[in-house]
């Protein structure tokens, strides 16, 4: 392990604050699925919509995105740099337990007042961006404080160099103050209600919100969730990273272009055609720095492949990488405008958008979480690798369904909505694209309970070590010291 | 590595060079795509006809926002023939020109609305928002029965057309003033309409259930407006003399 000494001194790295992100991880990502569940089920059979304003389709939704999103994947991203900035600084978190205890105790407030207001119907109608103003202000004094701590880490640093891991982590960080920032700029109407007008109106507004919701996808989908690839696949292959100049073409080049992707999302639309075809083509450039990304992350695996079948843990890191992979080639083919003419307003999108949460996100979090679980609470071992095993096969399974579905959904709409009959009408009127991708929303739901029953496994796999025995190497008083106790 | 001249390790091992080195580097793009939109005239041209929503219209699109309705129905129709042919013509920018945020969506799991004003009638809108089953039964909507048992708010509409004012739309004093009751107007039968209709032309007027006024009002009178404001019959409305 690497919490032993420097030098002479011994650092007590905070892990405190790592498994209360941990443990808040778990818990929203099975909200977020449960949700996501429900709403697929609203889709398939509309009176689950109970007839109430909150419990709408239309309210709900963004408690399943920003569930996902931010909830889950934010507290892994929070836990997770912490933990990874301690160990390879070699310096214990900067600002002291009662900042770190701050940031956690006002993030997860800030998750439940933003699902609270979504319910309620405050919302600034921005995807993927929608607390109003003063959830706005507090998220980013939040930032603000997380970004302190984080860098004042790295400043502190034993070590003379930053590790690859904290690049990415540093660049979702900083980059999503930046988005954070630009994107939510708006005029509130009084100073004590929640009511704002944004800044920007129409086609300016959309490439400033597309500018930003492209970026949550590459910094806080992407470079956080990199930067997790790079510090746990290593660590649990045991091998170092395959390539430090891929590492370092990786980095830059995926900062650099991703910036540019947002305006594939509004092909053919009144943002003018310069910036579309801007969009296009950086988006499609981006292939190859996701690529080399992918390689660098499997190919440290090189000699230590056995380990996937006695480490299902790493099992998920490793899919996770192939997943991203193959949602990194699909997001610069549906970046095309002839193909996006199509795919685009589909359930292709969504089958899209859930290969790269579900396989990438998702999984990379699961293989860290099935890695940190043992590390921060001194046990040997998960209480059963079988049933992490059996979480892999679940969720594997699901994803299968899910994508599957949406991709047959998504271009049969994609193909009725552009349909011409023998004498040049239109063949299909909307409803009947609505009635036709009926089966696939239901197969979809299906592969989205899976994904869920694999995360119930996952909890009970997770309670069961937590309440099990702590490990005899931990029990040894200069273990115990060394280990920060 | 020294000998190169240049190493990566420069910046590795200097946290202030690798965040300002980041921070340039993931400022171009944006710099690049956002910013001329603002400077560019051609971004949104002139198009005659197109005007501030009406007090009631602005009050309706506040519920449009607030239900998620674009999280289903799109209001972009691309330049794409199929589009223009099932749902008119194409979405030019300066459509959206007033719209604080802009509501183009993402997803049509419904079908697009930038056109919707003038499909239905007022009543079929009152009965497809209470039960869509019972105008297009195989639909999935959501009814929406609540909206017409809630009184809309709208004290503060004066001060929400004041503030979409800072943020660039063009409400004078005199439509701020007479907010209040030019939404009023709109929604009651029989009311005197001609100061609302010179101020807002091709206003919906809504039927309203006679004693107050409903957020389903509001939001009717918001999508029968949704795409009227541009008279595509008339050649000069697109590139007008300026």
């Amino acid at each position: 392990m690497a919490n032993v000494t420097t030098g002479s001194a011994p650092v007590t790295y905070n892990e405190e604050v790592v498994r209360k992100f941990i443990i808040a991880a778990i818990f929203w990502a099975v909200v977020a699925f449960a949700v996501g569940c429900y709403l697929a089920a609203e889709l398939t059979w509309p009176e689950l919509n109970l007839g109430y304003s909150f419990t709408n389709f239309g309210r709900l939704r963004p408690v399943h995105t920003s569930g996902a999103i931010f909830a889950f994947g934010g507290s892994m991203l929070f836990g997770t740099s912490m933990y990874v900035v301690q160990r390879t600084c070699q310096v214990r978190l900067w600002g002291g337990s009662a900042l770190a205890n701050f940031i956690f105790w006002a993030f997860q407030f800030f998750i439940v007042m933003a699902a609270l207001s979504y319910v309620l119907g405050f919302t600034e109608g921005r995807e993927y961006a929608e607390p109003e103003w003063h959830l706005d202000l507090w998220l980013t004094m939040i930032w603000v404080l997380y970004a302190i701590v984080y860098i004042g880490t790295i400043i502190m640093r034993k070590e003379p160099h930053i590790y690859v891991a904290n690049w990415f982590y540093l660049a979702f960080i900083l980059t999503v103050a930046v988005l954070h920032l630009g994107n939510n700029m708006a005029v509130p109407v009084s100073f004590f209600g929640a009511k704002s007008y944004s800044l920007f109106s129409g086609t300016q507004d959309a490439m400033v919100q597309w500018w930003y919701g492209h970026n949550a996808v590459g910094f806080f989908l992407t470079a956080g969730f990199l930067g997790m690839m790079y510090y746990f696949i290593p660590k649990a292959a045991n091998r170092p990273v395959y390539s430090y100049r891929l590492s370092i073409f990786h980095f830059w080049s995926l900062i650099f272009l991703y910036i540019w992707a947002g305006p594939h999302h509004l092909h053919y639309t009144a943002l003018p055609d310069w910036t579309q075809i801007l969009g296009m083509t950086f988006s499609v450039m981006l292939w190859m720095p996701s690529w080399g990304g992918m390689i660098n992350g499997l190919m440290t695996l090189s000699g230590a492949w056995d380990k996937l079948r006695t480490d299902p843990g790493l099992r998920f890191s490793v899919t996770a990488v192939g997943f991203y992979g193959m949602s990194t080639f699909e997001g610069p083919v549906m970046a095309i405008r002839d193909v996006n003419a199509l795919s685009h307003y589909t359930n292709w999108t969504i089958g899209h958008v859930h290969s790269g949460a579900l396989g990438w996100v998702a999984f990379i979090s699961f293989g860290a979480i099935y890695y940190l679980i043992p590390v921060l609470w001194k046990r040997d071992a998960m209480y059963s690798v079988k049933l992490i095993s059996w979480h892999y096969w679940t969720a594997t399974l699901g994803i299968v369904f899910y994508i599957t579905s949406m991709w047959v959904a998504g271009i049969m709409e994609g193909l009725m909505w552009r349909a011409y009959d023998a004498q040049g009408f239109l063949q299909y009127s909307f409803v009947e694209s609505v009635v036709a991708v009926h089966p696939f929303l239901m197969i979809r739901l299906f592969g989205g309970l899976f994904f869920l029953l694999g995360a119930l496994i996952m909890v009970y796999n997770a309670y069961k070590t937590i309440r099990g025995p702590r490990s005899a190497a931990s029990m040894l008083p200069n273990a115990a010291l060394a280990a920060g106790e | 590595m020294a000998s190169r001249g240049f190493s990566h390790a420069t910046i590795e091992r200097n946290a202030f060079l690798l965040i300002i080195l980041a921070i340039l580097t993931i400022s171009i793009g944006g710099l690049v795509q956002i910013v001329p939109l603002f400077t560019i005239e051609t971004t949104v041209e002139h198009v005659k006809g197109v005007r501030p929503y009406s007090p009631l219209e602005q009050a309706g699109r506040d519920i449009y926002v607030r239900e998620g309705c674009y999280l289903c129905h799109s209001q972009m129709i691309r330049s794409l023939r199929d589009e223009v042919e099932r749902y008119g013509h194409y979405s030019l920018a300066a459509e959206s020109m007033y719209d604080h945020p802009f509501q183009w969506g993402s997803k049509r799991t419904g079908p697009d609305l930038a056109r919707v004003g003038g499909k239905y009638s007022n009543d079929w809108h009152y009965g497809h928002l209470i039960h869509p089953q019972s105008l297009v039964p195989e639909s999935i909507m959501p009814s929406y029965r609540f909206l017409a048992e809630t009184p809309l708010k709208y004290d503060n509409i004066a001060e929400k057309l004041k503030t979409l004012r800072i943020v660039g739309v063009p409400y004078t004093d005199e439509e701020v003033a007479q907010a209040k009751a030019d939404l009023e107007a709109q929604a009651t039968p029989g009311a005197d309409t001609d100061a609302l209709m010179k101020r807002y032309p091709k206003a919906n007027l809504v039927p309203g259930n006679g004693h107050e006024v409903t957020e389903l009002d509001a939001l009717v009178a918001y999508l029968q407006v949704l795409g009227t404001m541009v008279d595509f019959t008339d050649p000069s409305a697109e590139n007008p003399q300026q």
